[in-house]
């Protein structure tokens, strides 16, 4: 298995160039091979959606993309989204809802949602239901999620969502 | 006592690292060196291993070793029993605990057999393709009644049979009660609780430094300290030579606390075996088979009631299915026959629990640990009688609770903490009350119902009762200090994950120094921090560990006073201990942190019979549990073409005695209810014939998502607890138990007309759908 290759990927901003595996996953790249820890793996085949990130500014989910992939492309993960020491409006909310207990879920929740809340400035619950209904969420029972989202927009936009 | 930091809805510490990505999980540990572990596990239920070559693996590039069982020697032993027997008289019981690697024979689908360990994973996975297992696939023991049957195939041959134990317990004499009764009502129940599947998937990683001699594991266990010290003792190693971190834990719900399971055993040994750092993460598909999770009951229940639906006694028969093993004892059976009584004054009750080992994964406690079993059985028989004599459902529980001035009340048999399973306080009408308003009951079932009925809409209200045993000893201790920069630092030994220990703790303390909650530092899981307790689980963190901060941060206040009483040569009553600075009359003041320097000086004594620093370290240990309680109701709305279940409304009315942050505590019943409610419609563990589990993935094994959680309601009840000073009962199960009973009954309800009675959890759409032909075929006879 030695079927090597070398790529450029930018992440967060930085572009890193590296040899890596062919089969190499996405999600392992970030975390292991680029040390970028807050993307969370839960069940590696598709579903949990805890290792989203986003793609080109496109959520997806890490665990289903070869890093290769990933070769010429921009992406974002947690650690990308507000400048240390800061917080982006999302998890502002998050922290003002309690929307995380555990928190293992939670980064793959806010690269969902960055997105949404950016481009929904009024979305009725259902639609915000939808949004999130590709994440799974053991602790929360999601009703504080959906409350920072609604919190999160109002940041975002001056709002009532 | 709700205070300035106690009782307030305090926003957390520990969410700033959790939301950027900073926090530390056990796989975000990376180290120099550090190779990895890929296990090779059984795919059949019950075989005999005939042979194992393993030679492809050993000869495969990055390959580092491959172990059998054989290779163990003496290091193969089977696992401690965690949980001894309770103290019955006449109990059966049979200990058959996990081994680190099966040997000779493998019991359940997903029981290691080799581990190999490789430079990377990869190439550790490619490895288990190499190895041959050549098996001897026997008959597999799945179902618990047949495997009670002279010729059923043995789990574990020696044993003689797959019963693994037995326990009578009585109250009163029900015999003689059932002889008065006018009614009685008996019927076959069966409950199948599944996984907990927690978000992150359980690992290991080791590190033996050999030049320090000293080992240090990160593991996602809920008890580091019942680890470290166990570690020590199978690695022949000094407990201060052991240090295990149980850092940040995404999620556990009991079955991260199974010690030891065989990695926990392995990956340290291997460690110190090739003086490396090793790395074991489960993966999902591991997790599913691999984790213990909790399995079904079947129950043969009896009530008898007199004709005013007063409750003269309960008779049940029940077989647990424990899977292969028996770690953690008679637990989860044990919190079946004990919480099925619930709040209600029953006055004879005869229970025979028989638990009986299948080729399955092993059955260790998961949130609610039995006790949903319990409740369903007793709720489904009130609603039967209800039914039977014409009474209200509410009312019947209402004349049947125990009422405020019968606490403490005694049920007079053995819980699983082995105290008698007495209630300390409880008032149970008025989280009654407080549901039935919040649902709209009368307006509901008078007005609601038959409107939406008139309508042709299926729609049902279920309302159920429950209590939940929290809060058990034997103990937790705890370390309080006031460092020298005025911030406090608490060290305790339960783990976290997810409870917002960090911030509900932190408030215990301020509550005694009245320093912000941001500047206290909690640690937890860390035994280089504290090593002395028992672990997170059965609902006990804010009773027992809460308690033991609580009598720590006291004494730590005593000792700020007296050092401050020595400074400004004032007594201690006359002294104010507020905003981080202790306070005169006459207007004098010094700090925590000033304190915290005299009171460990550079030069000069300590008084003789005193001790340096502010600091104190207390333990709490409870006789026996405490008993929270509540009632949920919900309303649903059934569609009888598609099957499909929408919950319209859920209201959940909850005493946890005093709380300690009410945001906290919604969260954890948001959170049980999602887990109820999965438990109730969409999550079911399917094992086939052969004991293979045909929901081995989240594509089969539906969690829910926010479609299908509805929004919560909580209302509170306080009825606090006279056996702890802070007056706490647990909360961490209680969202989870009595989901559903009520969802069922609810369901049953919106489906009145086709007269059909559910006997069983967890639903699906296939199922009701059965049910509802098999009622029809019924009628139709």
């Amino acid at each position: 298995m030695t079927d090597l290759h070398t790529i450029r990927v930018t992440v967060n901003g930085t572009t890193y160039e590296r040899t890596v595996e062919a089969r190499m996953l996405l999600s392992d790249f970030i975390r292991h091979e680029l040390g970028l820890t807050g993307t969370h793996v839960g069940c590696e085949h598709g579903v949990c959606g805890a290792c989203t990130v986003l793609f080109d500014g496109q959520p997806v989910r890490s665990c289903l993309m070869f890093a290769v992939q990933a070769d010429g492309h921009e992406i974002m993960t947690v650690e990308g989204l507000a400048p240390e020491g800061e917080m982006h409006p999302l998890q502002e909310a998050f922290h003002e809802a309690h929307a995380l207990q555990c928190g293992f879920c939670t980064p793959g929740f806010l690269m969902t949602l960055k997105p949404f809340v950016e481009t929904h400035p009024n979305p009725t619950e259902e639609e915000i239901r939808k949004a999130i209904s590709g994440n799974l969420c053991r602790c929360t029972g999601y009703q504080h999620i959906i409350e920072a989202v609604k919190l999160a927009i109002k940041k975002i936009h001056h709002t009532d969502a | 006592m709700a205070g300035r930091y106690f009782g307030q809805p305090i926003r957390r510490n520990e969410d700033p690292v959790l939301l950027t990505g900073q926090a530390l999980f056990t796989d975000d540990v990376q180290l120099p060196g550090m190779v990895h572990v890929a296990f090779l596990r059984s795919d059949y239920a019950h075989a005999r291993i005939r042979s194992i070559d393993v030679s492809r693996a050993l000869d495969r590039p990055g390959v580092i070793g491959v172990y059998t069982a054989e290779d163990l020697g003496d290091y193969w032993q089977p696992g401690p029993l965690l949980v001894p027997p309770p103290p019955v008289e006449g109990i059966i019981f049979h200990q058959r605990t996990q081994v680190p690697l099966a040997k000779g024979k493998v019991r359940h689908v997903g029981e290691p057999v080799v581990m190999v360990v490789a430079e990377s994973r990869y190439i550790a996975e490619d490895a288990l393709d190499d190895i041959f297992v050549d098996y001897e696939p026997l008959e597999a023991v799945v179902d618990v009644e047949k495997a009670l049957e002279p010729d059923a195939p043995l789990v574990h041959e020696d044993l003689g049979t797959n019963l693994a134990a037995r326990v009578v317990q009585r109250k009163g004499d029900y015999e003689a009660a059932r002889a008065k009764a006018d009614v009685i009502i008996q019927r076959r129940f069966y409950y199948d609780h599944g996984l907990a599947a927690a978000m992150e998937n359980r690992g290991i990683v080791a590190h033996w430094d050999k030049k320090m001699q000293y080992l240090t594991v990160w593991d996602t266990t809920q008890a580091p300290v019942v680890i470290r010290n166990g570690l020590a003792k199978m690695l022949g190693l000094s407990e201060s030579q052991v240090r295990v971190i149980a850092p940040f834990i995404g999620g556990a719900f009991g079955p991260k606390i199974m010690m030891f399971y065989p990695e926990e055993v392995l990956i340290p040994w291997l460690s110190m075996k090739l003086n490396r750092p090793v790395k074991w993460i489960e993966d999902r598909r591991e997790n599913f088979v691999a984790t213990t999770q909790e399995r079904y009951q079947v129950h043969y229940a009896e009530i008898a009631l007199t004709k005013e639906g007063r409750i003269l006694g309960v008779k049940d028969r029940f077989y647990h299915d424990t899977g292969a093993y028996d770690p953690y004892g008679l637990t989860v059976p044990i919190n079946s026959q004990c919480t099925l009584l619930g709040p209600y004054d029953i006055p004879n009750y005869h229970s025979e629990m028989n638990v009986v080992f299948t080729n399955k994964t092993i059955v260790t406690p998961y949130r609610g640990a039995g006790r949903q079993h319990g409740v369903f059985v007793m709720e489904r028989l009130l609603d039967l009688a209800a039914k039977e004599l014409g009474i209200d459902r509410t009312e019947i529980r209402r004349r049947n609770f125990i009422p405020p001035d019968k606490f403490p009340y005694n049920n007079e048999i053995i819980y699983q903490d082995f105290a008698p399973l007495v209630y300390d306080s409880g008032n149970y009408e008025p989280a009654l009350d407080l549901a039935m308003k919040l649902i709209d009951y009368e307006k509901f079932i008078k007005e609601e119902q038959p409107r939406l009925r008139a309508e042709g809409k299926h729609v049902g209200l279920g309302i159920v009762a429950y209590v939940e045993g929290t809060g058990i000893g034997p103990y937790e201790g705890a370390r309080v200090q006031v460092e020298s920069t005025g911030k406090v630092n608490v060290a305790t030994g339960v783990g976290t994950q997810g409870q917002s220990h960090f911030t509900s703790f932190a408030q215990i303390v301020a509550e005694q120094l009245d320093v912000d909650v941001r500047n206290i530092r909690i640690v937890t899981g860390d035994t280089a921090e504290f090593h002395w307790g028992t672990g997170t689980f059965a609902s006990r963190g804010a009773v027992v560990a809460g308690n033991a901060i609580h009598a720590a941060a006291k004494k730590v206040r005593e000792k700020v006073l007296q050092k401050a009483s020595e400074e400004f040569g004032v007594p201690v009553e006359e002294l104010e201990l507020r905003g981080g600075y202790v306070h005169t009359k006459d207007g004098r003041s010094i700090s925590l942190a000033d304190l915290a320097v005299k009171a460990n000086p550079l030069r000069g004594a300590v008084k003789p019979g005193t001790e340096p620093g502010l600091e104190a370290t207390m333990y709490f240990g409870p006789e026996r549990g405490v008993t929270a309680n509540g009632v949920h109701a919900m309303i649903v709305e059934v569609d009888p073409e598609l099957m499909d279940v929408k919950i319209k409304k859920y209201v959940v009315v909850h005493d946890c005695g005093k709380v300690i942050n009410p945001l906290v505590v919604e969260g954890q019943i948001h959170g049980g209810v999602a887990q109820g409610i999965g438990n109730s419609f969409y999550e079911e563990i399917v094992y086939n014939e052969d004991g293979q589990m045909l929901t081995a993935s989240f594509m089969d094994y539906l969690i829910p998502t926010a479609m299908e959680i509805p929004p919560i309601e909580v209302g509170h009840v306080e009825t606090p607890s006279p056996w702890n000073e802070l007056g706490t009962k647990g909360t961490g199960e209680a969202g989870a138990i009595p989901t559903a009973a009520a969802f069922v009954q609810a369901v049953e309800d919106a489906l009145a007309d086709y007269g059909i009675e559910i006997l069983e959890a967890p639903l699906s759409p296939n199922r009701l759908f059965e049910i509802l032909k098999e009622a029809q075929a019924k009628k139709g006879t």
